[in-house]
């Protein structure tokens, strides 16, 4: 299996473990529970997709692993993120500042918003170089080329004067991840990163990323909305809903034996690509949780065609229902009664 | 579903480009650079292609939101690029848009209810209070509750808001209505709902849509034929199942190569076609044909002619001259 990495090559202690994370936002009509209880774990080589909608608190969850939000509105109610012995959740805001960028990478989805318009590329990609492994000028400058290269980008050493704009959106996304891969992280968090890009382009970044895991073996954790790209690349998967983790397994058990409606429901909407045309989509009735209450029912209920009496009157935890696969629903599909 | 609606022939829209102190064009971007085809009455037909491939353009330049540049667009025999003043004015209900962000193409100061009537006050001759029960009418056709007229725009979700929008577009009882990545911007659940909306819409009352996407699975859902544009060129124009099953145009395959399948097992084992670089600029397209820089079977010809259009059975034509 091409790009694929072969199990023994992950490591069996997690690098980044999240215990219980909640965050929330303070507003003015009150405050919003974006995340609630949210526990994984990531280990050496492997890659984890993070599946959900807009609003299930998928990258709320991220940026509160690095304190990358505003505080306050946000707040971290609880919770702990361990990292190289450390607990994130309450180092100094120094010692955090070092891991950013450095230990851990992120890449966001919009390369247009999160490169600096008024510096050329080279500065950027040797602004972390100089600052967090504290290299020359020279020096940064011949790593930063070798970055360029290492992610696809043609002439390179020229390219380092060119500013954001004269990049297209695919060559801006290889300049955040070269941006991100700088200082060699051990963990990469991608925020939809191939969202605002067209799918041939999609399809370079994919390629792209397979092969920087191969060679550099770093664990990476992949934010996106899309079902069909988390099937090509990802080892495991956790699927978000109403800012707490509904279901979890490796990803060909997931897709082959999906537990939780709204994994299963997910599934259905998608119209195929291989297979005979259905007359009508499966769709989703209603909205979202606006989440402004704390939890304290299933928050898929109304939206759930399984909702059973006791998924309104309580908020289902995650139960073991396989090696590594974690489901919270009290719904059980092989008797289609309570689990 | 033989009748005729619309007949676009050698469409072209080309944008000028100014520059220097004395603004002189120093060129032009062929956005829509000669595109033909048809669609029946009660069809869909998708538009397909990567951003910047003129697809919206074209969308635009058919309803003519943009003065064409040549060509003609016959909506139901009445040439629209030649129209002028009034006669286009009365042209136009027939024809509408639905727009891809549902946020940026409703006015936030209008209720919803003044935002569905606006067409109806502009072209129609009903009176205020006939008004009020067709808005409601039309909110009631698309799924969302009559007494959210008085509401404004930001008390709605995504997908409720592009339900106004889709309710506005239908206000006038259009024929033909374009949808410009009308599901771009929803979330994956909400955008089942769209879709099914649309297609129920279709069947109640007769549409016929030009369907403008870069979601190629959606399109194989909702369209009954597919047209695959590139740098302002149709490069394939097939029936669905021919276009989805046999593609014979190298950036058909690639464009299909590309699209990830929710399915693990085939993505292991899937043999894609990686296109390299990126799309050429429209201001300055490769001759002949503008694939060919980025074609793995390009030859010298590809350079010096521009492939004709050619039927390759079933309807399926295709511009290139190495396909068979």
């Amino acid at each position: 299996m091409w790009g694929r990495m072969s199990l023994d090559s992950i490591g069996s202690d997690p690098v980044l473990a999240v215990e219980d994370l909640r965050t929330v936002f303070h507003t003015g009509e009150g405050t919003v529970h974006a995340v609630n209880g949210v526990s994984f774990s990531v280990r050496e080589g492997e890659l984890l997709g993070v599946v959900g909608e807009s609003g299930s608190g998928k990258s709320v969850t991220m940026m509160s692993l690095m304190k990358l939000l505003p505080m306050p509105p946000g707040e971290i109610v609880s919770g702990s993120v361990r990292f190289d012995g450390r607990d994130l959740t309450k180092i100094p805001d120094k010692e955090l500042r070092d891991i950013r960028g450095g230990q851990i990478g992120f890449v966001f989805q919009d390369p247009m918003t999160s490169l600096n318009p008024v510096f050329n590329v080279g500065f950027q990609i040797m602004e972390p170089l100089r600052i967090h492994l504290g290299l020359s000028k020279r020096e940064a400058r011949d790593r930063a080329v070798e970055l360029l290269e290492l992610v696809g980008i043609p002439d390179a050493r020229k390219r380092l004067s060119d500013y954001p704009h004269q990049f297209s959106g695919g060559m801006r996304q290889r300049v955040m991840i070269a941006i991100a891969l700088a200082c060699d992280p051990k963990v990469l968090i991608a925020d939809e990163p191939t969202t605002a890009l067209d799918v041939t382009i999609q399809a370079q970044i994919l390629e792209l990323i397979k092969k920087l895991r191969q060679e550099l073996g770093m664990a990476i954790i992949w934010i996106t909305h899309d079902l069909g790209v988390v099937a090509g690349i990802a080892d495991r998967v956790l699927v978000m809903y109403g800012g707490q983790i509904v279901e979890h397994a490796p990803v060909s058990e997931l897709y082959a034996n999906p537990q939780h409606p709204y994994t299963r429901a997910l599934l259905e909407t998608l119209p195929s690509m291989d297979e005979d045309r259905t007359e009508r989509l499966a769709s989703i009735s209603g909205q979202p949780p606006s989440l402004t209450k704390p939890l304290t029912s299933c928050p898929f209920a109304p939206r759930c065609a399984h909702a059973m009496a006791g998924c309104l009157v309580e908020n289902p935890a995650l139960v073991s229902v396989g090696e590594n696969h974690d489901v919270a629903c009290l719904w059980d599909p092989a008797t289609g009664g309570v689990r | 579903m033989t009748e005729t609606l619309l007949k676009v022939e050698n469409l072209t829209k080309h944008f000028p480009i100014y520059s220097g102190i004395f603004r002189r064009q120093s060129g032009t971007v062929k956005a829509v650079d000669g595109i033909s085809f048809e669609i029946q009455r009660g069809e869909t037909l998708g538009l397909v292609g990567e951003s910047g491939c003129g697809k919206s353009t074209a969308g635009r330049t058919i309803l003519r939101l943009y003065d064409a540049t040549a060509g003609r667009i016959l909506f139901d025999g009445q040439d629209i690029a030649a129209l002028s003043g009034d006669e286009l004015r009365n042209a136009r209900p027939r024809m509408q848009m639905i727009f891809q962000d549902p946020q940026a193409c409703l006015n936030p100061r209008m209720t919803v209810g003044s935002i569905i009537a606006e067409p109806l006050t502009e072209h129609g001759n009903l009176r205020a209070a006939d008004r009020q029960t067709k808005v409601r009418e039309l909110l009631d056709a698309v799924g969302l509750n009559p007494n959210f007229a008085n509401r404004y725009p930001h008390e709605f979700s995504g997908g409720q808001r592009q339900r106004i929008g889709i309710a506005r577009a239908l206000a006038l009882e259009p024929d033909f209505i374009v949808c410009d990545e009308p599901i771009a911007a929803l979330d994956v659940s909400i955008q089942a709902q769209v879709v099914n909306l649309l297609e129920d819409l279709q069947e109640k009352l007769g549409l016929t849509y030009l369907f403008i996407s870069h979601d190629l699975s959606m399109v194989r859902h909702i369209c009954d034929r597919v047209a695959v544009m590139y740098l302002g060129r149709v490069m394939e124009l097939a029936p669905r199942e021919l276009l989805y099953n046999t593609p014979k145009h190298p950036y058909t395959q690639a464009l299909l190569s590309a699209v990830p399948i929710p399915k693990p097992e085939i993505e292991a084992s899937r043999q894609r076609i990686i296109l390299t670089g990126d799309v050429p600029s429209p201001a300055n397209p490769p001759s002949g044909c503008v694939f060919r820089t980025r074609c793995s079977k390009a030859t010298e010809i590809c350079a010096s002619a521009v492939p004709e259009p050619r039927d390759l059975g079933g309807g399926q034509i295709t511009a290139c001259h190495h396909a068979e």
